[in-house]
């Protein structure tokens, strides 16, 4: 291998690293928070690549009846049982949240659907299609059943990733779709031919990277979601409600998975599985950080990143097998070196 | 006036019953005690009060039945639980601990948060020493004073205390002691549950003794603190007279 391959090879190796280095991000967050291991990250990327790819075809994705359904769904169920408990004002937000804002977001889609040229109006629809739905999932599949054990959380996570797969497949169909995000610009530095997507992928990478930093460390919203990481019950004591903290960290969690899709649909190839397979590359990244720690989940991805691309180069059909085998050696060291926490103590 | 009054109060764990219909109440302004041994159940009707395990009665707060709320909705209408094991957070520096202790104000637009922190530093300076201190590496007695202080940045009408005294020194506990008193005067409400019972019954106005699930006396607190019944049991002067 020359020294320009290798130059090669790490452009491609940091692009991809991003994209995982914010799932696994996204990955942490929610499972520090809400204990879910969250296995439907990746389906947020299709629904955001499918959506975008369909409203820069001139339609409205199908998304956002989805978005629609899913807030008919919890207006009905605690919208009723507010109303019975003759709670007007609170009936009035929910209604809201779940009918109006989903309505709105709608309307935006067809407004798009009309204007195939304007590229951030649907960057901007595409992320505000997908990141409610995050909230919603929390509230429909997760909400009810907060407090049980992290295998039964586990197991709908799955059975959520099933759900929303099938929908992808249901209002996209089984075709792949790239996007038009940029301008094809590139430009030459030494050997290395920069492109002006990879470039955006990076940066855009870095800067929700650096926000979220802010986010958990200097805003009050942010320390109320690592509070109840720390400690359940003194985040209860002090009135952080866990639907609060988990609808929240829901919400990042789509909002990512969907910036994340919208990153890499112009340089791969989305189905409505594809998804899946580049969060679990997150996830890969995220075991490296023990699920709990930000900045060792972030270069854990970076690592994968580099250990894909070059073993793309050197045995490329074992490229995935490689990347995934890594997951057995991080098991071991991190089953050496730390300490076993207890689930939690909890009554 | 009652600043909280419980009724029939029963809790278990699953088939276990804990707690067999307990009423009690807490005089508005005023400090009420609750004594008894170990395993007689204390922890476990301030968690029932506090909303984080099911129970079965009344809980009446000011004018309204808060049983069937949620521990968030208590803390809201400014309930607020000091427990046994401090619950702080540790991997966060002290004043983040505090802050976090006005979150559900600061959610509603609050902006004297400050000045709130500032009371509490006043009351325990050593905090404000220790303020980027992560809290998990703070001493017992400031760990104590430290899960006060983030109670206080609630604003609290009726404050309930578990074992405020527990490993702590000696020392320490008269401090803490003082601040519980101090609160009383600045017109808080409180509820006092203590294996320390001399310290209790002198800085409580009304007691409680709980026995086995169940309240076996009760009465002003200088009246208790000369019952037989408590001088034997709990303040020990049958065995060793002072």
């Amino acid at each position: 291998m020359s020294f320009n391959i290798a130059l090669w090879l790490s452009q491609d190796a940091i692009t991809n690293g991003a994209i995982y280095a914010l799932l696994a991000l996204a990955l942490v967050a929610v499972y520090t928070v809400t204990r879910v291991i969250f296995v439907p990250q990746g389906d947020f990327i299709s629904l955001a690549a499918l959506s975008l790819a369909t409203l820069q075809a001139g339609l409205v994705p199908g998304t956002v009846y989805l978005l629609i359904g899913g807030g008919l769904l919890i207006t009905a169920i605690d919208g009723v049982a507010v109303l019975r408990k003759k709670k007007l004002k609170r009936f009035a937000a929910i209604a809201l949240e779940n009918i109006a804002l989903p309505a709105v977001i709608a309307g935006a889609a067809v407004w798009s659907a009309s204007r195939p040229e304007d590229i951030l109006l649907q960057v901007a629809v595409t992320l505000a299609i997908v990141t409610p739905m995050g909230p919603m999932l929390y509230r429909l599949a997760f909400q009810p059943v907060a407090n049980a054990p992290i295998l039964v959380l586990l197991i709908i996570a799955v059975a959520v990733h099933y759900m929303l797969t099938g929908m992808a497949l249901v209002f996209f169909g089984g075709e792949g779709v790239r996007t038009q995000l940029l301008p094809d610009i590139s430009f030459q530095l030494g050997v290395l031919n920069i492109t002006g997507q990879s470039l955006a992928v990076i940066i855009t990478s870095l800067v929700l990277i650096v926000l979220l930093a802010i986010l958990f460390g200097s805003t009050v919203y942010g320390k109320a979601l690592r509070a109840t990481a720390l400690n359940r019950t003194g985040a209860r004591l002090v009135g952080i409600s866990s639907e609060f903290t988990g609808r929240l960290s829901f919400a990042l969690a789509a909002l990512i998975g969907a910036a994340s899709g919208i990153l890499v649909s112009p340089f791969t190839t989305i189905y409505y599985d594809t998804g899946f397979l580049i969060s679990l590359k997150g996830f890969v990244g995220a075991i490296i950080g023990g699920m709990t720690n930000y900045p060792l989940a972030a270069l854990g991805s970076l690592l994968v990143g580099f250990l894909e691309s070059f073993s793309s180069f050197w045995a490329s059909t074992f490229k995935e097998s490689i990347v995934f085998t890594l997951i057995i050696p991080v098991l071991l060291w991190r089953s050496l070196t730390t300490h076993r926490v207890e689930e939690d103590e909890e009554p | 006036m009652s600043a909280l009054d419980v009724r029939d109060l029963s809790v278990g764990y699953g088939k276990v019953k804990v707690l067999h219909g307990l009423s009690l109440a807490v005089p508005e302004g005023a400090i009420a005690t609750v004594i008894g041994p170990n395993g007689a159940g204390k922890t476990t009707l301030l968690m029932a009060l506090m909303g984080l395990i099911p129970g079965r009665g009344a809980v009446v707060y000011g004018d309204r039945d808060i049983a069937a709320d949620s521990t968030e909705e208590r803390v809201g209408y400014g309930l607020c639980l000091v427990p046994e094991r401090r619950e702080l957070f540790s991997d966060m520096p002290v004043a983040d601990n505090l802050l976090l202790g006005a979150f559900p104000r600061i959610r509603r637009g609050a902006r004297d948060v400050e000045d709130d922190v500032a009371a509490v530093y006043q009351r325990f300076p050593r905090l404000q020493e220790r303020r980027t201190q992560l809290a998990g590496t703070l001493s017992g007695g400031e760990r104590q004073m430290l899960a006060l202080g983030r109670a206080l940045m609630a604003r609290p009408k009726l404050l309930m205390l578990d074992e405020p005294s527990l490993g702590l020194a000696p020392r320490i506990v008269r401090d803490i002691f003082q601040v519980i008193a101090d609160l009383k005067s600045t017109g808080v409400s409180i509820l006092l549950v203590e294996q320390n019972a001399r310290a209790a019954l002198q800085v409580a106005d009304y007691g409680y003794v709980l026995e086995m699930g169940e309240l076996v006396l009760e009465g002003p607190a200088s009246e208790l603190a000369a019952n037989p019944r408590v001088l034997e049991s709990y303040l020990g002067l049958a065995h060793s007279p002072e």
